[in-house]
């Protein structure tokens, strides 16, 4: 089938399928789907669009139909891409088990356990949630010591493992865990998926500065991971840590994850403009419009560095470039929403839902450059592989 | 639009690349300053460059022209960002040719162009009066007079005037709209006074008294003059934007060069985290940079309509980029960074002239919030 004929076709078939609920943005946290074991539907609508979706393998459209995808091609992946926001379609199902687990195995995972793992993902019944920080590992994320002891067909794992977004709500955990204590510390951890539905295995929301959050906190306590669920060899775990690191950091240039916020909006909203339509403060005006330029540039960026990438000159270390630019941008962004909402911004808790969202908002974003690494590790990786100064 | 260049674009960057190191090097700037020259580049660089083909970038081939396009032009002054070039490329072969060709009468064109595409005629373009750049501000005045003009007026720092055959002026005729007319340098009542400015670069004041014109130096092909000289400006924005790129990019290579050499307690320098991060942090300011010059370049050739904005956003982005890559590679080299001997110095100064003409970082903010409504 000719590209031209697979749109068509993919161009039909969302028009019949796709129900028009589906079709309007999403307003918030709560009408994205990211199914799992405990999932309730927030509509009917939302439950036929995964289950037509999964019926096409198009929750995860590039993997092999044997693991529960749609076998596209890259072409024909983008392809259903823009024939989904043609008609603003929303994404069927989100998850992690999606954006990272899916990559790592099907990179180093054997066929046994891509057949076990993958199809449930793809059909949102399985919640994936990622245990990789520590109380002591962060940016130094390689001393982590959750420690797993061999023990026949499975590993007793100890430890606690900390910012495991949505633990509370997920089924299963992919986590760093050391079980080769004598080995260098890069080279004793290993990959394990983690049953979490286990007495050993236990979860603790944590409230940040910006009120609830998705973050956790996960201890495991003589929690058992088999070993038919670690992920390539004993101590390889690194290695495949570091390539979802960088995966996710590649993946933010192709999604372009940030944007969306304008103070312009803002300032509007509270009455901050003069009566010839300008911002009445002409030095917030004239940082507005500075970041309305590093705006466009990053989002160009973003659409530069994927095409020369398609054209074989990859992405590698220059998406943490991006992901530094992208974050400390983020925030800039949010600074200047706080300034041009003046006290409305303040407000922290109200009558409506949205009440209070532009302060949390704002001090959420101040996490932008420290999660997925810091803004420093950032440069440091920039330094190192791009510019290729010596040391370290 | 593509981001990537095509073939021919990368092979006219690759030849301008070896031709400027090999004919205009930082040393050849240095040699035009220490010779105090009087027009500020070389008479031999430009006849070279119109025998490449580079004059008549803009230039239909009706005129004798290769009609590259603005992306052509833009990466020929990127590279001659790079070896801190000086010639008339900017003001003749960019912002006077695309003043003719988008208000020139027919004859006008057939007079002016090939000329330009040839080299025969350098043609400084005058818009400022005052101390910042501000095109809205023209208080030259174009009186009619039988069938011609009388032109009375200052304008400051006009690059490159010490050489040009001729002037493209912005004036204010007496319904107080702006046009362009194409002035003689030797006409009657034009005085000249050099300027040398930091860059080495040697612009000139010009003062025009009661300078009588013919109806034919009015440029008068355009629908609407005011339309077309903002577009010759945004043209000439976008291609300065690049020049200031290569700026950057050369300064930035310098100094990366350096810290991996340098060595103090023993080790490069290049191996502190404190110079790390500055390095990385202009790296990736320069991604910026260099998305929105390519991003206007092709805005130029392919979407004119697009073009005000993402021209505006690159001149003030590379405008501010190169400032950066300038006073972070003097910080980086240290001491010998503020010496004269070092080339470093030399890339900060043109940063902040060409960042200074047609418009600078705070500039073009302004006209971006103008644009965005705002």
């Amino acid at each position: 089938m000719s590209l031209e004929e697979f749109r068509a076709e993919t161009r039909a078939w969302l028009e019949a399928n796709c129900p028009d609920s589906m079709r309007t943005p999403i307003s918030g946290e709560g009408d994205i789907c990211w199914g799992g074991r405990d999932w309730k539907f927030k509509s009917e609508d939302q439950r036929l669009w995964l289950e037509r979706m999964v019926s096409k393998g198009w929750t995860v459209p590039a993997w092999p139909t044997e693991y529960g995808g749609g076998g596209l091609s890259k072409d024909e992946a983008f392809v259903l891409k823009e024939e989904m926001k043609r008609i603003g379609a929303r994404s069927p199902l989100d998850s992690f088990g999606i954006w990272m687990l899916g990559p790592a195995l099907l990179k180093f995972g054997t066929h046994e356990q891509k057949l076990e793992h993958l199809p449930p993902i793809a059909r949102g019944e399985i919640r994936w949630c990622q245990g990789y920080s520590e109380p002591g590992a962060g940016s130094d994320l390689a001393s982590l010591r959750t420690k797993g002891v061999l023990d026949g067909d499975h590993y007793t794992v100890n430890g606690q493992k900390v910012w495991t977004s949505y633990a509370d709500k997920s089924d299963w955990i992919f986590a760093l865990v050391r079980t080769e204590p004598d080995a260098p510390k890069h080279e004793g951890i290993s990959f394990l998926l983690i049953d979490m539905a286990q007495d050993g295995v236990s979860t603790k929301p944590i409230k940040l500065i910006s009120g609830k959050s998705p973050f956790c906190e996960t201890f495991f306590d003589d929690a058992k991971a088999l070993v038919k669920n670690r992920v390539g060899d004993a101590g390889q775990g690194w290695t495949i840590a570091k390539y979802l690191l960088s995966h996710e950091r590649a993946s933010i240039v192709s999604e372009g994850a940030f944007g969306g916020l304008n103070p312009i909006t803002a300032a509007k909203a509270s009455g901050e403009m003069d009566e010839d339509g300008k911002l009445a403060d002409p030095i917030l005006r004239g940082e507005v419009a500075k970041l309305t330029i590093d705006g466009l540039a990053f989002e160009a960026t973003m659409r530069r560095v994927k095409e020369e990438a398609d054209h074989g000159e990859g992405v590698g270390a220059r998406a943490s470039a991006l992901k530094y630019l992208g974050t400390e941008l983020n925030k800039r962004r949010h600074e200047l929403n706080m300034s041009a909402l003046g006290s409305d911004g303040l407000l922290w808790e109200g009558d409506a839902e949205s009440d209070g969202d532009p302060a949390r908002n704002w001090l959420r974003a101040r996490a932008n450059s420290i999660e997925g690494g810091t803004s420093e590790i950032q440069l440091n990786i920039v330094a190192k592989r791009v510019l290729e100064l010596p040391g370290g | 639009m593509t981001f990537i260049l095509n073939d021919e674009e990368q092979m006219l960057r690759d030849s301008a690349k070896s031709f400027l190191k090999q004919t205009s090097p930082v040393s050849a700037l240095r040699k035009l300053r220490d010779d105090k020259d009087p027009v500020g580049y070389s008479a031999s660089v430009w006849s070279s460059m119109a025998e490449m083909g580079w004059c008549g970038v803009l230039v239909e081939e009706d005129h004798g022209g290769v009609d590259l396009g603005y992306t052509a032009a833009g990466l020929l002054l990127q590279e001659m960002g790079r070896t801190l070039c000086a010639s008339p490329f900017l003001p003749t072969a960019v912002l006077s040719a695309s003043a003719l060709r988008l208000a020139g009468s027919d004859a006008q064109k057939s007079a002016w162009l090939p000329k330009i595409a040839s080299g025969e005629a350098v043609i400084a373009f005058a818009v400022d009066e005052k101390a910042r750049h501000n095109p809205e501000r023209i208080d030259t005045k174009a009186i009619k007079d039988g069938n011609g003009f009388r032109l009375s007026g200052e304008k400051r720092f006009v690059s490159c005037a010490m050489g040009a055959d001729a002037f493209i002026v912005a004036a204010r005729t007496e319904d107080g709209r702006i046009n362009l007319f194409l002035v003689d340098a030797d006409a009657a009542g034009v005085e000249r006074t050099a300027r040398r400015t930091l860059d080495s670069h040697v612009p000139a004041d010009i003062r025009f008294d009661d300078v009588k014109l013919d109806g034919d130096a009015l440029l008068n092909g355009a629908e609407d003059s005011e339309t077309a000289y903002r577009h010759v400006l945004d043209a000439g924005r976008a291609c300065l934007a690049a020049e200031s790129l290569g700026v950057a990019e050369e300064a930035f290579d310098l100094t990366v060069d350096y810290i991996k050499e340098r060595e103090q307690f023993g080790q490069p320098i290049g191996s502190f985290q404190g110079l790390q991060h500055r390095a990385a942090h202009l790296y990736s300011e320069m991604e910026l940079a260099r998305t929105l010059v390519m991003k206007a370049l092709r805005a130029l050739d392919e979407t004119p309509s697009q073009a005000p904005l993402w021209c505006a956003a690159a001149k003030a982005k590379a405008t501010e980029v190169s400032r950066l890559a300038g006073s972070e590679g003097i910080q980086m080299y240290g001491g010998v960074g503020m010496t004269d001997e070092y080339d470093i110095g030399l890339y900060y100064k043109r940063a902040q002239a060409a960042g200074e003409f047609l418009g600078d970082d705070s500039w073009g903010a302004g006209q971006v919030a103008r644009l965005s409504g705002y």
